[in-house]
């Protein structure tokens, strides 16, 4: 069999809706036969991966805690990627983000004020925006690849917060344990639901995700992301500045995922420790990617990924599958994600070896 | 053995890994095609390598395995990539999620499992000469693979019409294409060289470096062998000088260490991180000089017409 790709007149607008799903449909599939293949019943484990953890009120507020950072820092790299700019460091500037805030947190860990939090917001947002400024100006001044050292800034940052919890930022009092002071009440995250761990972070992914849509749809800077990103020369002939642009876009997904780095570490865990983050820096990837670039999408999709956490740790418990296929899961979602973005601009025709070619007209294949 | 001669042989150890990753990089990248899957197709060379070695009990085939293991998967990225048209840069990230999610659900078995080491070839005589003798003729046989595939890539490249052919593809798809060669099998087969080097990378670290099973343990070297084909300016005699740079960075921390030198360990191990940001800037100032080394395809994706 030979696989064509022919050329569509115009982007498939059933194809921009349906592709998403078939993506999700293939990796359901793969991930039955991966079970089948691991010794597991694949319909039970799909159940408890991906069924059960919505049933429960508990894991609903879960999937929402885990969804917040996730879509936070997708929204800021949708706009990365839609002005063909490459930030693939957001799990730095999550860290970098969490550590900022934690300075101030820390420091003024007896001030008892309702400033603290905001304060603590803000130096998060700044640090993760200090640390995407890096590549961002290495790039424009240097004509560094962001690719590289922007990833490459992400272990930089996550030995530096293993220097800062093992060294001058342990806590005197925490038996030796790697670990920061315990926030103060002052500083950490409000509750939605009393007793519960869903805080205030989930609104402001919210907020996020409605102001990337003014942006991207509403505003002359949402159209100069995207003709500098698919028409760089119109982009230059506008008198759009790349330069900017790259700039913009790091400073933005940069202070994003500060912001998420600091809502997780005031929220749901409490304190500074050696890890902070299960991979939401790059699972934020995926989640633009899955969403098409499109905020509101991506709220979504971020909800998918989230679910794909909990799922993982619900199969180890209760199956004994080990948690590592989440990551398996994430990495074949967007793989059969990009794959079937070609339906977009590509009709797929599958034909016979190579012979008689003109004789096989059937329509679009799958 | 002298302290001199001891840090030498680190460096080799720690060099040929990166050396082998960047040379296949440098071939597909050459192609026209940017695979930033080297990171996952190192890491599942090291564990395929691993497993077969424990299970076989023989290096050799561990060493045969992680390079088939890194090949199979860089089918994962050529499959969509070549027939779908996919943006590369992204599907090559895919693949590094995909690899680093699927050896640390291999290898889970593995941890704190002793491994089998690759052993030295010890030529007779040769190799009990003072000084040079382990280091030049005491080494494993992938350092000397390494070195030999340094001249082989460059003879292929330069000095064969295959290798025309391929910097043809990289350059100039659609004048290739109307010539009559096959982009997409050119690019299909350089990618495949290019994961079969990768998981031989893998696998060094696994069977070699550290002979046994740690997750992420090829800790960002596939990244670092894509910013050496940077550096290499898509040359292979001077990946060999970049990867054996960054070896030697990368193994100062622990000589550092040694040393009781006065600083965090923390910080000496940001280091080859640091350095390779640091070697990108300088060696990108240039934007002309990169711009003309560069395959004039890389990156961009190719639909044949009929």
């Amino acid at each position: 069999m030979r696989l064509e790709l022919e050329k569509r007149a115009e982007q498939s607008r059933l194809m921009v809706v349906v592709s998403p799903l078939i993506a999700i449909g293939l990796t359901l599939i793969a991930g039955a036969i991966l079970f089948a293949a691991l010794g597991h019943d694949p319909v039970r484990a799909l159940t408890v991966y991906f069924i059960e953890p919505v049933t429960a009120a508990w894991s609903l507020q879960e999937l929402f805690v885990k969804a917040t950072p996730l879509v936070i820092i997708a929204v800021g790299l949708s706009v990365c990627y839609l002005s063909n700019t490459w930030n693939i460091g957001a799990e730095g500037q999550f860290t970098v983000g969490a550590i900022a805030g934690s300075w101030v947190a820390l420091s003024l860990n007896s001030w008892d004020s309702p400033l603290l939090l905001p304060l603590i917001l803000i130096a998060g947002t700044l640090g993760g925006m200090a640390w995407g400024a890096i590549p961002a100006l290495l790039k424009t001044r240097f004509n560094a690849n962001e690719i590289l050292t922007s990833l490459m800034l992400v272990y930089v940052a996550q030995f530096l917060l293993d220097y800062l919890v093992r060294g001058p930022w342990r806590d005197p009092a925490g038996y030796n344990f790697p670990e920061s002071e315990l926030f103060s009440a002052a500083a950490t995250m409000p509750l939605l639901i009393e007793g519960g761990r869903l805080h205030i972070g989930a609104i402001f992914a919210l907020v996020v995700v409605v102001a990337g849509a003014v942006l991207l749809a509403g505003t002359l800077k949402g159209f100069e992301i995207r003709v500098i990103g698919q028409a760089p020369r119109a982009g230059q002939f506008a008198g759009f500045s790349r330069t900017q642009m790259v700039v913009f876009a790091f400073l933005l997904s940069g202070g994003l995922a500060g912001l998420a780095g600091i809502s997780e570490v005031a929220g749901p865990i409490g304190q500074l420790r050696p890890t902070i983050s299960p991979g939401y820096g790059f699972a934020a990837i995926i989640v633009a990617f899955l969403g098409r670039l499109n905020p509101i999408a991506i709220l979504f999709a971020g909800l998918l990924l989230a679910l794909s956490y909990l799922g993982g740790e619900a199969a180890q418990v209760s199956l004994g599958i080990s948690d590592k296929t989440t990551k398996v899961f994430q990495g074949m979602l967007l793989l059969f994600v990009l794959s079937c973005d070609t339906l977009i601009l590509y009709k797929i025709r599958l034909l016979p070896p190579r012979r008689r070619a003109e004789t096989v007209d059937q329509g679009a294949g799958e | 053995m002298t302290g001199v001669e001891a840090v030498l042989l680190t460096i080799v150890t720690a060099s040929t890994p990166l050396l082998l990753a960047a040379l296949g990089e440098l071939v597909v990248e050459r192609s026209g095609v940017l695979n930033l899957g080297v990171e996952g197709m190192m890491i599942v060379g090291a564990v395929a390598g691993f497993a077969i070695a424990y299970a076989t009990g023989s290096a050799v085939l561990g060493v045969l395995a992680a390079a088939i293991g890194g090949a199979a998967l860089s089918l994962v990225f050529a499959v969509p990539v070549l027939l779908l048209a996919t943006n590369q840069y992204a599907t090559g990230l895919a693949l590094t999620l995909f690899g680093l999610g699927l050896s640390g659900m291999i290898g889970e078995g593995f941890v704190g499992t002793p491994g089998i080491r690759l052993d030295p070839i010890a030529i007779p005589a040769l190799s009990e000469l003072p000084f040079v003798g382990r280091l030049v003729f005491g080494q494993d046989v992938l350092v000397y693979f390494a070195f030999f595939m340094v001249a082989a890539v460059a003879w292929f490249l330069f000095r064969s019409r295959w290798g025309l052919v391929l910097r043809a593809v990289g350059d100039n798809h659609t004048s290739a294409h109307a010539l009559g060669y096959s982009v997409v099998r050119v690019r299909f087969l350089a990618v495949m060289f290019g994961g079969a080097m990768a998981g031989l990378g893998g696998g060094y670290l696994s069977l070699v470096y550290t002979p046994q099973w740690v997750e992420g343990m090829t800790a960002g070297r596939g990244w670092i062998a894509l910013a050496l084909v940077v550096f290499a300016s898509w040359l292979p005699l001077r990946a060999l000088i970049g990867a054996y740079l960054f070896g030697s960075i990368m193994i100062l921390q622990f000589h550092a260490q040694a040393a009781e030198i006065d600083v965090p360990a923390q910080f000496m191990s940001m280091l080859p991180y640091l350095a390779t940001i640091v070697v990108l800037v300088i060696i990108s100032r240039d934007a002309t000089r990169i711009r003309l080394n560069t395959p004039a395809c890389l990156g961009r994706p190719f639909v044949p017409d009929r």
